[in-house]
């Protein structure tokens, strides 16, 4: 219990700090409010509907503004001819993936988007905390989007909606309430896969999605003290992934770690590693470290221990550095 | 009496627990029956009590109260979803009703119109078109079976048997109706006009098939003629179906989605979701169930235990017939009934048809391992839904002897002559294969493709010559 409302307090002071504005997208910083990011998803919603009159939201419990409070007021404003609940149908991998491929581009799935809470929440459990996102980044055709803030998961969730592939769109859990910055209220979306440097550093690479940045974000911020320069990049897109930043910041730093908290094996940090290594071999100065969930199903009370926390980071950007 | 006294103390209790979990959601539900702070169920032990209830209600009340009784003085509960009765009475609802669901039919076996039977009499072009699509879709599986066991194809599935349903069901909608099918329903395409060109294309999975030689044989779609494109898991299609519904509904268009599925498929969790989607939401789709008897080996013993499908309709809140589905004006006049109430009154409907698989599930399968030969015989001779409208047809002095060779000997050449050309026809090329995964091919994709082509530079040998690279 004890650490949880450690986490949680080191959350809280994370999005004080607003942590995820980035370098390159200063300009989304005008006239916004700070909201937390199930509001910004809510806005994004909205937004969704106002601007697409073929824009629909359905779902389990949406209506009356769901689990997590990301549909609020979607059904007053639009109609429930527009936002209605709908029981569960899940044909994600053999129908919605495969749906243009399969017909030869005579049909699709029209722009669908599904979003879906995800990750660890410090009390959820086999289910509720688990993070599935290599199941989906192994199913051609689907595309996988994770965002680290609420102004990220504002923009690239307008971005995913817009796009006309189906997305798997995983809103981190944890940052549902206590991730909380500026979130501009007009339009805006940001680019799929491209990932971002969300801080510059020259002695190691570190790769990570979600709500994982911020612990890896506490890392950097400890090895600096080390004297260690951390280059931190949020991937943003997992599928179709952004090979080339991760690469040209491998190529500077000749160290890469990966991060995340679903299970190691098999994950998508192992694709990230082998991708890296087949492109930046030569210029490795040590092995990829992987610094994961373990391999077992998320496991609540032993939470703590299953986590890639920050010291398991830090150990692992030393021993990388040092290698 | 004591006894009685207990077991219906436990009951009450038992009762209250489970209605009190009932009405967790719904504060007005229970603000209607309860009074000093008790529970009007635990005191509801005979009917006595429960007219002190109306008794302790003041003369407002009263009168509210008045009208939550019904004929018999039982009490009506205001329920979310409609007035339910309250009964004294413990009777469990039977497993089967008293008799199955009868089936409508309009032919009898020898193609003579039931004296009694209602149906709309269709014209001799129509009845002539159905006809001559149900032979041609005939001699379709077999010239395209023979072709896959020559080892030119690599896989087939006929309709055999289930003529009636494919031509019958496409001649009642018209083509602006959205189809989304199972596997054994080409006789729609072949109606809409795709031609055996075009299907012999796609089974041979050459660059003139609109799947781009993706998929197997008999998966046929085409945009044009507003047939989805066939998937091979089972029921996948019907909660679609009802999505396209919906989208119509929004769209208010002039038409309705039809959605084909087999007896096995019933059994999916998607066939609940999807009449459960198409009930609420209100949308104009029917569901075509092929009842033919068998999901690949499985009999339909094996698979439910209802009365068939048509009785689950009632159960989602869906209207439903059950149809002779080798009677092909039956399946004529209950298709165009459904459609036109699918549209004006914009509701689901459910379509049972009674059928049989007289084929094999497909040409991975040996039914004779399984069934016996004699009922697949009765049903090819006997049964046979073609040979039914042909009497039909020819009882109306529409069709002669002369129509049907001249018919035949011209599909069947049809037939040779695009087999010919679909074998000589190229692959799709190469680049195909990566095209069409996204709406543009990402990196990772465009990488690979460049590996490949590096790969295949190398060790042309490896790779088949009749691709285009």
């Amino acid at each position: 219990m004890a650490t949880r409302l450690k986490r949680l307090e080191r959350w809280a002071s994370l999005s004080r700090r607003g942590f995820s504005t980035s370098c390159d997208e200063q300009k989304l910083q005008q006239s916004g409010k700070n909201v937390n990011l199930f509001s910004a998803i809510n806005q994004a919603l909205h937004i969704a509907l106002e601007t697409d009159p073929r824009a629909y939201v359905f779902g389990e419990d949406v209506s009356f503004g769901g689990v997590f409070r990301c549909t609020t007021g979607l059904a007053d404003r639009f109609g429930k001819n527009r936002v209605f609940n709908t029981p569960l149908c899940e044909q994600i991998v053999n129908e919605a993936a495969k749906f243009r491929y399969r017909s030869g581009n005579q049909f699709n799935c029209g722009g669908l988007t599904i979003r879906s809470p995800y990750g660890a929440v410090g009390h959820g459990g086999h289910y509720h905390s688990q993070s599935p996102e290599a199941f989906f980044c192994h199913v051609p055709g689907i595309k996988v989007v994770i965002p680290r803030s609420p102004q990220q998961a504002k923009g690239l969730l307008l971005a995913c909606i817009r796009d006309p592939n189906p997305i798997v769109f995983f809103e981190p859990k944890w940052l549902y309430r206590l991730a909380v910055e500026e979130v501009p209220e007009h339009d805006y979306v940001l680019p799929l896969s491209q990932a971002e440097v969300i801080r510059p550093g020259s002695d190691i690479t570190l790769v990570g999605w979600g709500a994982q940045l911020s612990v890896m974000e506490q890392a950097c911020v400890d090895a600096e003290k080390d004297g260690i320069s951390c280059e931190l990049i949020d991937l943003r897109t997992l599928i179709p992934w952004d090979k080339e930043t991760v690469e040209a910041s491998v190529r500077k730093t000749g160290r890469l770690l990966v991060s995340h908290e679903a299970p190691v094996t098999g994950g998508f940090g192992a694709e990230i590693s082998a991708s890296i290594v087949e492109r930046c071999f030569l210029r490795l100065e040590a092995p990829v470290a992987r610094i994961c969930g373990l391999d077992t199903p998320f496991p609540l009370v032993f939470e703590p221990f299953y986590m890639p926390t920050k010291n398991k980071i830090l150990d692992a950007i030393k021993s990388t550095v040092n290698y | 009496m004591a006894v009685w006294f207990t077991r219906s103390r436990f009951m009450s209790h038992h009762l209250k627990r489970e209605v009190g979990l009932l009405g967790l959601n719904n504060p007005s539900f229970w603000s209607s029956f309860t009074h000093h702070n008790s529970s009007p169920l635990e005191n509801c032990r005979t009917p006595e009590t429960v007219f002190s209830i109306r008794r302790f209600e003041s003369t407002k009340a009263e009168k509210q109260l008045d009208s939550r009784f019904d004929d018999d003085e039982n009490l009506i509960l205001d329920f979310p979803g409609g007035k339910v009765t309250f009964t004294p009475e413990m009777r469990f609802i039977s497993e089967s009703p008293e008799k199955r669901t009868h089936c409508y039919r309009v032919l009898d076996d020898n193609g003579q119109p039931s004296m009694c039977s209602s149906f709309e009499q269709i014209s001799k072009e129509v009845a002539v078109k159905m006809y001559s699509n149900m032979v041609t879709l005939q001699i379709m599986d077999t010239i395209f079976y023979e072709a896959q066991r020559q080892g030119r194809i690599s896989f087939y599935l006929t309709t055999i048997g289930e003529e009636a349903i494919n031509i019958a069901s496409a001649a009642a909608l018209t083509t602006n109706d959205v189809i989304l099918p199972q596997y054994r329903e080409p006789g729609i395409l072949l109606w809409r006009g795709f031609t055996l060109q075009e299907f012999a294309n796609q089974c041979f999975g050459n660059k003139a098939d609109y799947g781009k030689g993706r998929q197997m044989p008999i998966h046929y779609g085409s945009n044009k003629h507003n047939y989805f494109t066939v998937s091979s898991p089972i029921a996948t299609q019907l909660p679609q179906a009802v999505g396209a519904a919906y989208s119509l509904k929004m769209d208010g268009k002039d038409a309705c989605v039809v959605t084909y599925f087999g007896d096995g498929g019933t059994s999916e969790g998607d066939f609940h979701a999807a009449l459960n989607f198409a009930a609420v939401m209100e949308a104009p789709v029917i569901f075509f169930c092929r009842n033919n008897g068998w999901a690949i080996s499985t009999p339909t013993t094996e698979q439910f235990r209802s009365d068939g499908i048509v009785s689950r309709g009632q159960a989602y809140g869906i209207r439903s017939i059950r149809v002779d589905g080798n009677d092909a004006l039956a399946v004529y006049n209950a298709i165009q009934a459904a459609r036109e109430m699918a549209i004006s009154e914009q509701r689901p409907i459910l379509v049972e048809a009674l059928t049989y698989r007289v084929g094999h599930h497909s040409t991975s399968d040996d039914s004779t391992k399984y069934r016996p030969v004699g009922e697949i015989e009765h049903w090819r001779v006997a049964r046979d839904p073609v040979t039914r409208f042909k009497k039909w047809v020819e009882r109306n002095d529409w069709w002669s002897d002369k129509d049907e060779s001249e018919l035949r000997s011209s599909v069947r050449k049809q037939l040779l002559h695009a087999i010919q050309v679909a074998e000589k026809v190229e692959k799709p090329p190469l680049a195909d294969m990566f095209t069409d995964v996204y709406d543009r091919p990402p990196s990772n994709l465009s990488e690979q493709e460049g590996l490949l082509r590096e790969s295949i530079k190398r060790h042309p040998q490896d790779y088949p010559s009749d691709v285009p690279v």
